[in-house]
């Protein structure tokens, strides 16, 4: 009997893996941009609301991904409480997918928006160098503690899949 | 002088007047709707009430008296008045479920005239999410980026027509947004997710572009805090219609098994 729930567990969360990805990615998106603004901006208050240097696109670019961060904070979490309530969450591939769309988030600001785009720099000193490589390399160990968690999940997905397959 | 005075006075509170009487018309209308309904049906939940109170008295407060005025010289008392009436007025009116009251209170003939108009292409038409969108937000636009800001100042039949367009492109975008009075033109979650997205980048991105380039008429200091509060007083509450879609999408796509799958289709 115990057996049987674990198969239905197992074959619900390889029909959601998909699900639980996304879910954990958006929600890691969102809550980069929320601590983002939430302490370099109102707290350190070491980003700028806006820079003189910014480029057009940058504004574009910042916009569209403010709204959409507060959009995926939210969305995600409404996804997370869809797989709950199909018993499909799969915490480590949702965990794979916040850290991943974290750091992916964290590496477009540090370098496209902050640098290209010149939306505002990490903090207004002479050496913000040593800021943008602390910040876009810990965007880089983000985007790697992900990947290894989703390519874990990966393999136990595969072999899962084959044993529920044995068992329907 | 005076004269002078008394002149500005009546200048001043006309406009006051006339923009806020349609508020006080609403707030009896939907009082005398609500006991009207209750004779006939379920009691009408309070919380809609309390909604509907509120959203017209921050509606009330936005277009008349010390706030309406302090607005006239001051862009951050503009911008909070602006808040109140374009974007919080709107979506607590839009949760007290106006139209739901009101067709329970008419009786059956009047309520189905109500149901054809709303039905009808005009509605339809501009509660599309894109439609409703491009009227509130590229009305914005249109406002701060252009010499109207200035103008409005100047003209009261401008004045009052950017006020009152101010209030119901509001009520329109939420409307087209999230569903709670009945809804005869729905559009798809996906649709509206991605266009309310849009939306809220367009009201962010001027918002910044206010910051850096201030209406026709106001001074840098004014146009830099007033553009932050637009900034995030749009975020505090474009936060709760994010929310209310999602939580709506959530329902609707719940699981269900096969026996209760008839039923369940109809009870949204």
């Amino acid at each position: 009997m115990e057996k049987a729930t674990n198969d239905t567990k197992l074959y619900s969360t390889n029909k959601y893996s998909k699900r639980n990805l996304w879910s954990g990615i958006l929600f890691g998106l969102g809550l980069i941009a929320f601590f983002d603004e939430m302490v370099f901006h109102q707290l350190l208050r070491w980003h700028h609301f806006y820079d003189r240097a910014t480029t057009d696109i940058g504004l574009i670019s910042d916009g569209l991904f403010h709204a959409f961060s507060w959009f995926a904070t939210i969305g995600g979490l409404f996804m997370f409480a869809d797989l709950r309530r199909r018993n499909a969450v799969w915490l480590k591939r949702w965990w794979g997918g916040v850290f991943l769309g974290a750091g992916v988030f964290q590496l477009y600001d540090g370098i496209v928006q902050h640098k290209l785009m010149r939306l505002h720099q990490i903090r207004y000193v002479d050496n913000v160098i040593v800021y943008d490589l602390v910040w876009n390399i810990g965007a880089i160990i983000l985007i790697i503690i992900g990947a290894l968690l989703i390519q874990k999940t990966n393999q136990s997905k595969d072999e899962g899949g084959a044993a529920s397959n044995e068992h329907a | 002088m005076n004269m002078h005075d008394h002149h500005e006075d009546v200048i001043v509170i006309i406009p006051q007047l006339i923009l806020a009487i349609p508020f006080l018309i609403g707030l009896v209308v939907y009082v005398i709707a609500v006991i009207t309904s209750n004779r006939k049906y379920a009691p009408w939940p309070h919380y809609r009430t309390l909604f509907w109170i509120i959203g017209s008295v921050c509606a009330i407060m936005a277009v008349c008296g010390p706030l309406a005025e302090r607005a006239h010289v001051d862009f951050t008392a503009h911008m909070f008045g602006h808040l109140l009436l374009g974007m919080l007025a709107p979506l607590l009116m839009v949760l007290a479920a106006p139209m739901t009251v009101l067709l329970r209170s008419l009786n059956v003939r009047t309520a189905r005239k109500l149901t054809k108009l709303l039905k009808g292409t005009f509605v339809r038409v501009i509660t599309d999410p894109v439609v409703a969108s491009i009227l509130n937000i590229g009305g914005l636009w249109l406002l701060y980026t252009t010499n109207l800001y200035a103008s409005m100042h100047d003209h009261m039949v401008l004045h009052l027509f950017i006020h009152f367009h101010v209030f119901l492109a509001g009520y329109v975008f939420t409307v087209s947004m999230i569903y709670i009075d009945p809804t005869p033109h729905r559009t798809s979650y996906v649709y509206r997710s991605i266009v309310l997205v849009i939306a809220l980048a367009g009201h962010g991105i001027l918002s910044k572009f206010i910051y850096a380039n201030p209406p026709y008429g106001v001074p840098a200091n004014q146009a830099e805090s007033g553009a932050i509060l637009m900034y995030y007083g749009g975020d505090a509450i474009d936060v709760v219609i994010i929310f209310i879609l999602c939580w709506q999408w959530y329902k609707v796509s719940r699981p269900r098994t096969s026996i209760e799958s008839g039923y369940s289709a109809q009870g949204v």
